[in-house]
């Protein structure tokens, strides 16, 4: 190990003092001040972070580091400014929503901070014991956030739920890194797809494939693809909403960056198998989720089977072949995570860290009362209907522009059927708060008539994010396009024959 | 200034929109500026006719610039014969539509002006794109302010009819956008005049293709909409502001139709056509049928324009000449027709409360402006000689008989007379007979300055139109004609039919 090996993990190396940081002042303050100055710390570290992540993107960074655990690379510098973006916006939104006398506000803003450290590490990690631990830094700080509604019976029981299953799932996942170990005597990832270089004759296949499907279960519950997505909507109903503006989002950015890496990069040459079993997953999460989130009355669970959905659609972009796929892939989750967070945190202000306003009839009126959050809600619907002109449609047309090129135009026309069925829920919301309020529509609470500067800026950058990617997307799409073609199998082998049997193999 | 006034007319909208949303919600700000903004884009699409130059082929004004690198999607705008007045005609309907918003309109006038000059936006957009991607962006755009008015000022059941109509739109363009995938799939581009070129050779399977054709055929048969697929009209046009309304129906569907589905695959579109004679025809006598027995005025119109629409498509995919000619001739009949129509009706919502036609009864006394207007454009949607309708139903019918589908005509025939049947009814129980609490309780106003100024330059054109259709029918036949209609042998033919059409009316 180098000294120049930390440069690697700056990030997250900023991130874990900011962390530190905080828990300590937060510790040596008195009950009674105010915490929310620990926040504008958290903003300052996962600024710097930002823009550690921003000079990843120079190829004199690039490399791998700590005996081959970690890599940077545009890919990874690709998920740490989409990830340490997020986790900002997150922050300056709670900065405003969170209710001020609240003394855990500081372990609040340190647990989002410890958060995006493991979701950092998750999309550098190139060593699967890393990539646990990563996971579990990750999933632990969400568990906490999850129920951090301690009085309300909700929030103690999303907190468990999230916390059984997730486990639950990352055993599984922690089995996979196991069998595969066993089937090729290593754990890193280069050296596994080495390993496994020889199709048909790969050794141990009974084992390496279990190993697949194992890792596939672990990391589609963690991003709430059906049909392992039976959590998302109570943890989400159960979760106030600045929290749920991060989880639905950032940890999804990060279990997906590790899905494409052990798709595309683990098992890239059997690609027969995982194909068609993702295939049948990304339809299986559209559906469900649309038709389950049709007949909702909540909106934060109507917007958890929304987010269900999406994840189908991401997916519907591996059915393409590498670099198409991973580009189509990333550039999604970028259009879904600025419009989710954008919309979470409208709806976190109307309906408040309690969810006192928590039905769909409840937001009846809301262009009357308040035109600006009315029209920012209707914008982020419309962006997740996938309309032209905002990130939602870019984000669908790559993934089934990226779908058809792989040969699966049925998974397009059912995606893009599913998104009509969507279009109809989304609606239903945006139209209820276009509608004129009756007599008993529960008035606006006060807070919606002033909206502080700190949650103003959240939703001006998840609306400017969702504005641009519709219409001058090109800057991210190079972006993740030149993150596509970082994550070739076997960067150091000595022939590029991998990636010539992937795509030559007939589409299924 | 040729190199740029497409855009200008996309972006000038927009400024409007723009200063509206930075201008306080004031009286009658916000109907002003949109106003301004409405003339002013009116004059600039006014430039397309003026500097058109008869007999070029291709596309004029053309502007291709790569707006995202990969896939390969061009800012790719342009006109010829086919869309240069449909842009005037998008141009002409905004004052209209805010002239009729002026009163009808009462509350939130921000956000409803807003909304419409994005919408004249969207649907400059269909018309001048040539960029199949930038094309479906403006397609799907044009439904959202559209859905949002209808649903903040419905009647009584605004959300409902605004769901169906986004998603009678929205669903059939999934397979739109499919289709548009698999093209780029195999052609790498977007491109409509490389498509075009790529899909005449023949250089693409046969068998996909006519998937795909049928993908743009169906999207664009909801939005015209064709027989049986209309179930969304009715409950739109009685439920939209009635500037909405005007501009929802007819001239995006028609259109598209003709550039992107007859222009593009014509082939294909040939093998469908014996079904859609049948089905336009379906629908002109089930449009008037059902505006006979409407009781509410705004689905009586919902209905006659859905046989009226029918009749246009009649005339696209009988693949003459004369009858395409006739039927973009028509569509531009049509839509000033039925904006006439729109304006005069609302006009009387606005000042009686109600669309219920029995509730009305002996306004012609009262109102002698409005009944005289109404009588001229009833008398030119119905088809009377000297008046802009009987040239384009002329066309469209005699091509029809001519190009052997003698039945069908015969039954596109019979609609045209029903439709007489309807409107001159609708005129007798409005505006003649008794009149009744209604009616002749306390007296209204008639049409204000606004409404005439709009009104009698729309009259006149009207008269103008069917008097001398050649001045637009000329620049019409400039159109870029698939391969199969051999455009070259077709032109004098229809230069020939309408000399004889013309002759025959004086």
């Amino acid at each position: 190990m180098n000294p120049g090996d930390s440069l690697h993990i700056l990030p997250e190396i900023i991130l874990t003092l900011t962390g530190v940081l905080i828990m300590i002042i937060d510790a040596s303050l008195a009950t009674g001040v105010a915490r929310r100055p620990l926040g504008w710390i958290a903003c300052l570290g996962t600024m710097g972070a930002l823009l550690a992540s921003v000079s990843e993107f120079s190829p004199r960074l690039t490399g791998t580091g700590f005996y081959g655990t970690v890599e940077t690379t545009p890919f990874t510098a690709f998920f740490h400014v989409l990830i340490c973006g997020i986790v900002l916006a997150a922050l300056l939104l709670a900065l405003d929503t969170l209710p001020g006398d609240s003394h855990h506000q500081g372990e609040y803003y340190a647990l989002v901070v410890f958060g995006s450290v493991g979701m950092c590490l998750l999309t550098s990690a190139v060593e699967l014991l890393v990539v646990f631990i990563a996971l579990e830094i990750s999933s632990i700080s969400t568990y906490i956030l999850a129920g951090y509604r301690k009085r309300t019976g909700r929030g103690p029981e999303a907190a468990i739920k999230y916390f059984l299953l997730g486990s639950f799932a990352t055993a599984f996942l922690l089995y996979g890194i196991a069998l595969i170990f066993g089937a090729t005597g290593t754990t890193q990832i280069y050296e596994i797809a080495h390993a496994l270089q020889a199709v048909p004759n790969v050794p141990n296949l009974p084992l390496v494939l279990t190993s697949l499907a194992l890792m596939l279960v672990g990391i589609l519950f963690k991003v709430s693809a059906a049909p392992f997505h039976v959590w998302t909507p109570d943890v989400y109903e159960g979760a106030p909403s600045p929290v749920v503006a991060l989880m639905s989002t950032a940890p999804k950015a990060a279990a997906f960056a590790l899905l494409l890496r052990v798709v595309y990069e683990i098992f890239p040459t059997l690609r027969s198998i995982w194909s068609p079993l993702l295939w049948a997953v990304a339809i299986l999460s559209m559906t469900v989720g649309n038709l389950a989130a049709l007949r909702q009355q909540n909106v934060k669970r109507m917007l958890a089977y929304s987010a269900i959905a999406h994840a189908g659609y991401l997916l519907a972009a591996l059915a393409a072949t590498a670099p198409e796929g991973i580009a189509a892939g990333a550039f999604y989750i970028t259009a879904y995570a600025a419009m989710n967070v954008g919309i979470f945190a409208v709806v976190a202000l109307i309906s408040g860290y309690d969810d006192e306003l928590p039905l769909i009839q409840d937001f009846r009126g809301l262009w009357y009362r308040s035109p600006v959050l009315g029209g920012l809600l209707t914008f982020f619907l419309i962006s997740l209907v996938g309309i032209p002109f905002t990130g939602g449609f870019f984000g669908k047309f790559y993934s089934f522009s990226a779908a058809v090129g792989g040969g699966a135009v049925w998974l397009a026309i059912i995606g893009l059927l599913n998104s009509g069925v969507a279009a109809t829920y989304y609606l239903r919301l945006a139209f209820v708060a276009a509608q004129r309020p009756t007599d008993d529509t529960p008035a606006l609470p006060a807070r919606t008539s002033s909206i502080g500067i700190m949650v103003s800026a959240a939703i001006g950058l998840a609306a400017v994010a969702t504005l641009a990617l519709g219409i001058i997307p090109g800057a991210i799409l190079n972006a993740s396009q030149s993150a596509a073609h970082t994550l070739q199998p076997l960067p150091d082998a000595p022939t590029t024959e991998a990636p010539a049997t992937a795509s030559a193999k007939p589409n299924p | 200034m040729n190199d740029s006034i497409l855009t200008l007319i996309l972006l000038a909208p927009l400024v409007g929109a723009g200063l509206i949303a930075l201008l306080p919600d004031r009286g009658k700000l916000p109907a002003w500026i949109a106003l301004l903004t409405s003339l002013v884009t009116f004059l600039f699409t006014l430039h397309l006719p003026a500097h058109f130059i008869h007999g070029q082929a291709g596309f004029q004004f053309e502007i291709n610039r790569p707006w995202i690198e990969l896939p390969p999607i061009n800012y790719h705008v342009g006109v010829d014969g086919l869309s240069v007045w449909l842009v005037v005609l998008v141009g002409l309907l905004a004052p209209a539509g805010i002239v009729a918003s002026w009163n009808s309109i009462k509350e939130r006038r921000k956000i409803f002006y807003l909304l419409f000059l994005v919408q004249q936006t969207a649907m400059y957009g269909v018309f001048i794109s040539l960029d199949l991607m930038v094309y479906y962006g403006f397609w799907e755009l044009s439904l959202v302010p559209m859905a949002i008015l209808i649903a903040m000022y419905g009647r009584k059941e605004g959300a409902k009819a605004a769901t169906k109509f986004f998603l009678f739109t929205f669903i059939p363009s999934a397979p739109l956008l499919v289709a548009i995938l698999w093209l780029y799939a195999r052609t790498q581009t977007f491109n409509f005049v490389d498509l075009q070129a790529m899909i005449a050779s023949g250089a693409l399977p046969v068998g996909p293709l006519y998937w795909v054709a049928f993908a743009f055929l169906f999207a664009f048969a909801v939005k015209v909409p064709l027989f049986p697929l209309h179930g969304w009209l009715a409950d739109t046009f009685s439920e939209a502001p009635v500037a909405m309304a005007m501009v929802v129906a007819g001239k995006l569907g028609l259109y598209s139709m003709i550039r992107f589905h007859v222009g593009l695959f014509p082939a294909q579109a040939r093998q469908v056509a014996p079904l859609l004679i049948a089905l336009a025809v379906i629908g002109i006598l089930y449009g008037a049928c059902l505006a006979l027995v409407q009781r509410d005025f705004w689905r009586l119109l919902a209905f006659a324009a859905m046989g009226h629409l029918s009749l246009i498509v009649l005339g696209i995919y009988g693949f003459t000449a004369a009858g395409s000619g006739g039927a973009i001739y028509q569509i531009l009949n049509n839509e000033m027709i039925d904006a006439a129509l729109f304006v005069l009706l609302g006009a009387l919502e606005v000042r009686y409360f109600t669309s219920q036609i029995a509730a009305y009864g002996g306004l012609a006394a009262r109102l002698p402006q409005t009944v005289t207007l109404f009588v001229i454009s009833s008398l030119a949607m119905i088809g009377l000689p000297l008046l802009n309708g009987f040239v384009g139903e002329f066309l469209i019918l005699s091509s029809a008989f001519g190009a052997g589908h003698r039945g069908w005509a015969i039954g596109a025939t019979l609609g045209v007379i029903l439709s007489a049947a309807y409107m001159l009814w609708l005129i007798q129980r409005i505006f003649y007979g008794p009149t009744n609490d209604l009616t002749g309780g306390t007296s209204v106003p008639d049409l204000h300055l606004g409404e005439q100024l709009l009104l009698w330059p729309f009259a006149v054109l009207m008269l103008v139109m069917g008097v001398a259709p050649m001045l637009w029918i000329n620049t019409i036949q400039d159109r870029n004609t698939p391969t199969v209609l051999n455009g070259s042998a077709a032109a004098p033919q229809l230069s020939v039919t309408m000399k004889a059409s013309v002759e025959g009316q004086q």
